[in-house]
């Protein structure tokens, strides 16, 4: 029975992975709830704020905004939100493939990036190959803040105003179903005008207090807040459940293992009882002849 | 019946309130305002303080603390966008002077620009894993 007792170890081994994946899979499955209600619930904040947005545009069209101001293109900002923790299967390395992509095209076009990352993984993504990190947010936790967020978004938006950058970009994974995440690439500043589709029928006007300028980048600012926090709460959501079905499989894989070893053992037990069985059926046929 | 506006209060992280009100009290920048239905058109930012929505028909007041934010005023809506923590422009630069900070740190010593082969190269392995690891499981 020389292998029996290694085989044995190894089953105790796997078994013990096999709690730990299952148990990782669990706690994924009810974080990954939590941070869907959480993407449910940033929601009207930011639908309340594109309606305001779309009023303001509407009723003070003499007053333009930077943020609202398309300009040439020379200088792009990319804000590259990732998770903070691995093992969730493919979603980070995913996410950076389609922005070497990405970026290989802007370069390709003669159009310079500087980066800000959220989350430890595109950091160290970004350590190990180089590139221009301007701002970097990390640890936010499964309930990120937007508080957390200001000083990130604030780096890339003072770059625009004083016209370093002349686009910014947000690259994330977009959260379709439990099963599905799209990584995406999408425009934040300059921000696309006059996509609300609620028109107002009569002209009028708001007061501002103080002034006009100030009370549009007061919103634009907050607007853009929100939807780097949406992305990063999207973000989220997809981790959690990409780590639960990358740990769904790791706990079947490991349930595969262990039934092909214990049917390895049990073979090497019954090789053991028949080889003893058949040395003593010899011994006592030696001693009776 | 008295006139009611409609309130909706809202922060990035959630919606906090929607309900009538015959009146809303608010901290505006440039001071306490009270808003009454058919109020002009108003787009303000608040500062940390106190929202109070008046339900009407002898109904305790609905009190709400923010930290700031903005309002935006119509005949009948009001919509207040509450911020979820202090802002203040020193406070908001400091905020971004540390995550300036925190990249310097973290990356001292890195290249000025991207090595495109090499992230191909380092992403392309990890995909070929993932790969390997699928077919392990098909095979089997």
């Amino acid at each position: 029975m020389a292998g029996a007792k290694e085989i044995r170890t190894k089953i105790a081994s796997i078994k013990s992975t096999q709690k730990i994946t299952s148990a990782m899979e669990m706690v994924a499955a009810s974080k990954m709830r939590k941070a869907q209600d959480r993407m449910e619930s940033t929601r009207p904040y930011a639908e309340k704020m594109r309606q305001v947005i779309g009023h303001v545009a509407l009723a003070n069209p003499e007053y333009k905004h930077p943020f609202m101001h398309a300009r040439p293109v020379k200088r792009i900002g990319l804000v590259i939100v990732s998770s903070d923790r691995g093992l969730c299967g493919g979603l980070n390395n995913n996410l950076f493939r389609r922005l070497v992509r990405e970026i290989r095209s802007l370069r390709d076009a003669g159009t310079e990036v500087e980066y800000c990352t959220i989350g430890t993984k595109a950091l160290g993504f970004f350590r190990r190959v180089g590139g221009k990190v301007a701002a970097q947010a990390t640890h936010l936790g499964d309930a990120p803040r937007v508080d957390d967020l200001v000083g990130t978004v604030k780096v890339m938006l003072d770059a625009y105003m004083e016209g370093e950058i002349d686009e910014i970009r947000i690259a994330y994974n977009k959260f379709v179903n439990t099963m599905t995440q799209q990584p995406s690439i999408e425009q934040l500043v300059p921000l696309a005008a006059g996509e609300d589709a609620e028109q107002l029928t009569h002209h009028w006007d708001y007061i501002y207090e103080p002034g006009a300028k100030e009370v549009l980048s007061g919103l634009l600012t907050r607007y853009i807040e929100s939807l780097v926090y949406q992305s990063v709460v999207e973000n989220s959501a997809c981790e959690q459940s990409a780590r639960m079905v990358a740990m769904k499989s790791a706990t079947d894989n490991a349930g595969e293992l262990i039934d092909e070893l214990q049917l390895i053992y049990n073979k090497a037990r019954q090789a053991a009882i028949t080889q003893e069985i058949s040395e003593i059926v010899g011994g006592a046929a030696a001693v009776s002849k | 019946m008295a006139m009611t506006i409609h309130v909706d209060i809202v922060s990035a992280e959630g919606n906090l309130y929607s309900g009538q009100g015959e009146m809303i009290y608010a901290p505006a920048v440039m001071g306490e305002i009270g808003i009454a239905p058919r109020h002009a058109p108003l787009v303000t930012q608040l500062k940390p303080g106190e929202v109070r929505v008046d339900p009407g028909g002898g109904k305790p007041q609905e009190h709400f603390y923010v930290s700031g934010g903005m309002i935006e005023v119509q005949p009948f809506k009001v919509t207040i966008l509450a911020d979820t923590g202090v802002r203040a422009a020193d406070l908001d630069e400091a905020a971004a002077q540390d995550a300036k900070r925190r990249a310097e740190d973290a990356l001292a010593n890195n290249a000025a620009d991207i090595d495109l082969a090499k992230a191909q190269v380092e992403l392309a392995e990890a995909a070929a894993q993932l790969r390997a690891i699928e077919r392990l499981r098909k095979t089997r």
